[in-house]
């Protein structure tokens, strides 16, 4: 029994049936990718697994629980922890600000007014905070404004985020779309990181298919909104129906 | 010193000194000279600076940290002014029953309205306050004052009669809103000094230190993790939502602190002067401190005490100021020129203060979108040269919300 197992998820919108009878199992710490071709249900299937979106039918446990009909603040206290297409960090913050909020929900969970204390002298979460930036390289930042980063440094301070609340599962969708090579290979490099260093599960949704034989250890390959096959990485590399899938029939 | 850091301090104690000596600083020329007119140094005008600026301040908690834009904040006062009066005709004239009573009825008014109107966000949330704002008016202007249940007394406004209850209101206590019977909110002593009056009121001191208590949590809510969050509101939800926070409580916090504020402005004002009209509650009123916010500069700690001030100081000078003055201000170009003068400055003042306010507000905006605040930085700036202004910039980056 896996981390996750989702078990006959259907979705429809209107005629377009979305997700069709997805049943996917996520070994616990293990990288898991989900690959597939545009329009295959990818990231029908991640709103779902974070509450965005709730399945006609179906059922989505995480350790066990169903995390179905549940708010994405409540999924992700859970132990659930986003990275998003293109980085979702707070602009108007400072760079030290963003890093401590994760931690003060950690700490306070959904909502806590700590109206009469100074934000300064939280020692142990400023502490905490700075710990985080100086694992990925960011120390040298901490007092910028958060929007004036590189994009690279963006996507390295949402992944910190998220690893500051501890998530047991890590999800992300297309890490490093859009970005320069450079980037990419640190992003690469980055979550092999955290994967070996951590007890952390992470699946991955990605459309770059270097980034994905670089981390992964299963493959499930989505098409129109199915399950086409799940293997290792060096089994879906050669795999017919992948190419099919890919490539179109006459491949 | 009290929980607040350097910057913070200086900035509290200028605060403190600038409304302890509002009567000096606002009454620069002596009574007798024709430019006394621009003087604002009496204490109706400098009750309505304090007051004005509490409900200024309260709304910023509001806009300028979480960004959700009210248009109903009247509402707030015009409850807490009535709930002040009643409190007046209830029990007694002492104003610390009434002010409290103020605080809380507008404080549970807004958790109602806050917690239906934060259900949604952006302009959707803006016309739900509105709406309410406007129901509000016109439930105090006409509906809840008939016969039968008159709770507002409508267009004449609720006052305190000689009929009314007044529990604990005795032979031995004066007429008129009082602090425990020690002093009255219209004691004055007038300190004449060559040829200027200086004004030292007691409704104004009042008013005075409790808009400074107003500032001071203002202060301590904007350095908060509390505050952090709602910057955070500001920035991204999304990222909120998918960091395990849930953005409604915190907005709906900041909703009714902003809403208490606006209270304790309302029961203030019913306490200097004992009268509370439903056309406080006008969407006028609502726009006016929304106004008054985004002059001084949203978001900044000092801000709408600064617009609050600039606006009630045009609202009371420049609408005073009519043809004949401006006569006298162009005699001594020829005829013909002068009635030009005159014809063109006309529109600017009198009743037309507020085109002159309009124009104020517009080079405001687009010229400083940090407000008046902005403006003295530049200001700052300039005198320090530009190796201060670099590090000044630096300071700013790393503290977004001054």
């Amino acid at each position: 029994m896996g981390i996750l197992e989702v078990k006959n998820v259907n979705k429809r919108f209107g005629g377009l049936q979305a997700l069709g009878d997805v049943n996917l199992s996520v070994a616990e710490n293990t990288v898991h990718a989900i690959i597939g071709p545009n329009g295959a249900g990818k990231s029908t299937l991640l709103n779902v697994l974070v509450g965005k979106l709730v399945p006609d039918t179906g059922s989505v446990l995480f350790d066990g629980q169903s995390v179905l009909g549940r708010k994405p603040y409540e999924i992700n206290q859970m132990g659930i922890s986003r990275v998003f297409q293109t980085p979702e960090i707070f602009g108007d913050l400072s760079v030290i600000e963003n890093m401590m909020i994760p931690i003060f929900a950690k700490r306070d969970g959904a909502f806590r007014m700590h109206a009469f204390e100074n934000a300064d002298n939280e020692k142990g979460i400023i502490e905490q905070a700075e710990q985080m930036l100086e694992s990925l390289n960011l120390a040298d930042q901490r007092n910028m404004h958060s929007a004036a980063m590189s994009r690279g440094n963006k996507r390295r301070l949402e992944i910190g985020m998220c690893l500051a609340q501890e998530p047991r599962l890590l999800l992300l969708d297309e890490p490093t779309a859009g970005m320069a090579r450079a980037d990419t290979n640190n992003t690469i490099d980055l979550l092999k990181q955290i994967s070996d260093e951590r007890d952390i599960t992470i699946a991955i949704i990605e459309h770059d298919m270097h980034v994905v034989f670089s981390l992964a250890e299963r493959i499930t390959v989505l098409a129109q909104g199915t399950p086409l096959v799940e293997d290792t990485p060096d089994n879906i590399k050669g795999h017919p129906k992948v190419r099919e899938a890919y490539l179109g029939e006459s491949a | 010193m009290l929980g607040l850091n350097k910057q913070d301090t200086t900035l509290f104690l200028i605060v403190v000194a600038l409304t302890a000596l509002a009567p000096f600083i606002l009454n620069p020329f002596p009574t007798e000279s024709a430019m006394a007119q621009f003087n604002a140094g009496y204490p109706d005008l400098m009750q309505r600076f304090v007051i004005f600026g509490i409900f200024a301040i309260g709304f910023n908690i509001l806009f300028g940290l979480t960004g959700y834009l009210s248009f109903g904040h009247a509402a707030f006062l015009g409850v807490g002014s009535y709930a002040a009066v009643w409190m007046f005709k209830l029990f007694s004239y002492n104003v610390f029953p009434a002010i409290f009573l103020s605080v809380v009825i507008a404080g549970l008014f807004s958790l109602l309205i806050g917690y239906i109107s934060l259900r949604r966000s952006g302009i959707y949330f803006s016309i739900l306050t509105l709406a309410f704002a406007q129901m509000s008016f016109a439930l105090a202007y006409s509906v809840l004052s008939n016969p039968k249940f008159n709770l507002t007394n409508g267009e004449t406004g609720l006052q305190v009669y000689t009929d009314d209850l007044q529990m604990f209101h005795g032979d031995h206590l004066p007429d008129l809103p009082h602090i425990f019977g020690l002093l009255t909110m219209r004691d004055n002593f007038v300190l004449t000094v060559g040829g200027w009056d200086f004004n030292f009121n007691v409704g104004y001191y009042f008013c005075a230190l409790i808009m400074l208590l107003a500032f001071y949590f203002s202060v301590r809510i904007f350095r908060s993790p509390f505050g952090t969050m709602l910057r955070a509101v500001k920035s991204n939800q999304t990222r909120m939502y998918y960091t395990g926070l849930n953005a409604r409580p915190y907005t709906l916090a900041a909703f009714v602190i902003s809403g208490m504020y606006a209270g304790l402005a309302g029961g203030l004002m019913a306490a200097v002067d004992p009268l509370a009209g439903a056309e406080r509650m006008q969407w006028t009123a609502s726009g006016e401190v929304v106004l008054m916010t985004i002059l001084g500069g949203a978001g900044t700690l000092i801000g709408p005490i600064l617009g609050a001030g600039f606006i009630k100081y045009f609202e009371n000078i420049f609408s005073k100021i009519n043809d004949t003055v401006l006569h006298s201000w162009f005699s001594f170009l020829p005829d013909g020129m002068e009635d030009f003068m005159v014809a063109i400055v006309h529109p600017f003042i009198g009743k037309g203060w507020h085109l002159t306010l309009g124009l104020l507000f517009m080079m405001v905006v687009i010229f400083l979108p940090g407000g008046l605040v902005e403006g003295g930085q530049r200001i700052m700036r300039l005198f320090r040269g530009k190796k201060a202004a670099k590090e000044a910039d630096e300071a700013t980056q790393s503290t977004p919300a001054e």
